[in-house]
């Protein structure tokens, strides 16, 4: 089971100490039932507050969010891996996986099989009785993952799961995700700052601007599945991040002209407001005049 | 994994030794500056002398007669103060405008040292037990209060995210999330409860009881029955470090996958 997303017109507002924040504005997509949409953008852009509200979990003040039918014309079942992990530290593993259905009402028994089984599909069936604080960052999000997956949901919802963790460690987890992926086809939409991992995983790949965020372009991976890491290595993958990488750079550019007043380094130097030049100015005198030793 | 996490092995059984060594080299120094009257045995009673008068009361029941109503004064004082406390903390730690509302009050009364109110609960509530375990409870109230708030402020707002998206709304995202993550600082405040519980009996016996541990220093005290005075001080030393031994046991029983706090061996 998995469902299509249709996002129309989404925005998002709100106030802040220096006035009112437009997060999202105008925000467009159309994710189909079954697909693997990754989305990039500047920090800051908004990218997890819109998968919070997919998730249920954040509003939204203009547009509408359509999740398409779940089961028996239900709200579709929306799952959420953070990149925190965002385990209950006061559970097992296995009361971890199973805490969504839980919530669901499912009896205990029922529960801890299905959870018991998506903990074996993580490799992480003998770590049931254990609690978070005793698995490495890898182990967490594996667990994370069993504990969406265990919920049946119509559709994933990862928020730069990977990025917490060490790179040989991600390589292992993209590999571990595209295998788990393809078996089960769900819907997902995922947010990575990092356009090799969205290249590798995705359908297709969202670029998202500078605030207020919206969806700058969408752009097809037609690379073959099943897709392995080997693929980092060619042409056309390579081809593809760097298509995506040349609209990003101005983005990223604005989201920094936006949240420090810098615009983007030029021969080794970056641009400062006069204030911060100030300050620099002052530093660097103190540096070069310090107090002298008094002891 | 638990290698990495624990360091046993030959050296933290050194260590051990070596704390378990310095309160008795401490007590020997002690009993040896005495013998040879470096010390003014009048004052500093030596540990052997003092050790034979505790177990002199113990055998004659007076020790226990005056520990049993401090006991049962700290404990019913602490439950009063406690439960109420840790109930309004909840509330207050999550619903915004009730902690808008009390914050206030609580800053504004705290930091009157709560042994400063018996006189006024002694007009109240008379010189009965009532005084001494509303005392004791609102100087517990306060500790225990003032954690809880913090422990559900504190809690990390990825943990509620990642509760109420998995459909914990309303009352079940409360019972399944916001409780357990709090129990940590609920535990501790208990604890630094427990503690001022101690503190705030022996004060209100000194003055306002006529049986009691703080009672019995401060009246062998007043007829220079300076071994009984050194009695009623390892008792409650006692109380103290056992208070605190069973709370971290019981931490560890109910919540394995806190956090240690450390406490002095």
């Amino acid at each position: 089971m998995s469902a299509s997303i249709t996002i129309r017109d989404v925005g998002k507002r709100y106030q802040s100490r220096q006035g009112e924040v437009v997060a999202l504005a105008d925000v467009n997509l159309t994710v189909q039932a079954g697909e693997f949409m990754c989305i990039v953008g500047p920090s800051g852009c908004g990218k997890s507050t819109l998968l919070r509200m997919l998730a249920g979990i954040g509003s939204y003040d203009a547009g509408s969010i359509d999740l398409g039918s779940g089961a028996g014309g239900s709200r579709p079942l929306t799952a959420m891996v953070f990149q925190e992990y965002a385990l209950f530290p006061w559970r097992t593993v296995l009361e971890n996986v199973a805490f969504g259905l839980e919530m669901r009402n499912v009896p205990r028994q029922a529960r801890r099989a299905v959870a018991l089984d998506y903990l074996a599909k993580v490799g992480l069936a003998r770590f049931a009785g254990a609690f978070p604080h005793q698995l490495s960052g890898g182990m967490k999000q594996r667990v994370a993952i069993a504990r969406a997956l265990a919920t049946g949901p119509d559709i994933l919802l990862m928020d730069e799961p990977f990025a917490a963790l060490d790179a040989q460690t991600r390589y292992l987890m993209q590999e571990e995700l595209l295998r788990i992926w393809e078996a089960e086809r769900k819907t997902v939409v995922y947010i990575t700052h990092s356009l090799e991992e969205a290249v590798l995983l995705g359908d297709r790949v969202a670029l998202m601007t500078a605030r207020p965020g919206r969806i700058k372009e969408v752009y097809p991976i037609d690379l073959p599945r099943p897709r392995h890491l080997a693929l980092r290595t060619t042409v056309e993958f390579n081809r593809l991040v760097q298509t995506i990488w040349d609209d990003l750079v101005e983005e990223v550019n604005a989201a920094r002209e936006q949240e420090w007043g810098v615009g983007p380094a030029q021969e080794g130097t970056a641009r400062m407001t006069p204030r911060e030049e100030k300050e620099w100015k002052s530093k660097e005198a103190t540096a070069a005049h310090p107090k002298p030793y008094t002891g | 994994m638990e290698e990495q996490r624990g360091h046993s092995g030959p050296s933290e059984t050194l260590y051990r030794l070596i704390s378990t060594a310095s309160p008795l080299l401490f007590l020997l120094f002690w009993e040896g500056l005495v013998q040879v009257g470096w010390l003014d045995y009048r004052f500093f009673p030596p540990p052997s002398t003092v050790l034979t008068v505790f177990g002199r009361l113990l055998l004659s029941g007076e020790l226990w007669n005056h520990l049993s109503i401090s006991l049962l004064r700290v404990l019913a004082g602490f439950a009063l103060g406690a439960l109420p406390a840790v109930a309004l903390g909840l509330l207050m730690g999550w619903f915004r405008g009730l902690h808008a509302f009390i914050d206030p009050l609580v800053a504004a009364t705290y930091p009157v040292p709560k042994i400063a109110l018996l006189p006024l609960f002694l007009i109240l509530f008379g010189l009965g037990e009532t005084t001494k375990i509303v005392t004791i409870a609102v100087a517990v109230f306060f500790l225990v209060l003032i954690s809880t708030v913090n422990g559900v402020r504190q809690i990390e707002p990825v943990l509620i995210e990642a509760g109420q998206s998995y459909g914990a709304r309303g009352w079940r995202l409360f019972y399944k999330v916001i409780l357990p993550a709090s129990l940590p600082a609920i535990f501790t405040g208990l604890r630094l409860g427990l503690g001022v519980a101690l503190l705030v009996i022996v004060g209100a016996e000194f003055v306002a009881a006529n049986r009691g541990i703080g009672y019995l220093i401060w009246i062998s005290w007043s007829t220079l029955a300076v071994n009984k005075m050194y009695v009623g001080l390892v008792t409650i030393a006692l109380l103290g470090l056992l208070s605190t031994r069973g709370l971290e046991y019981l931490r560890q029983r109910l919540m394995p996958w806190a956090q240690d706090f450390h406490t002095p061996r």
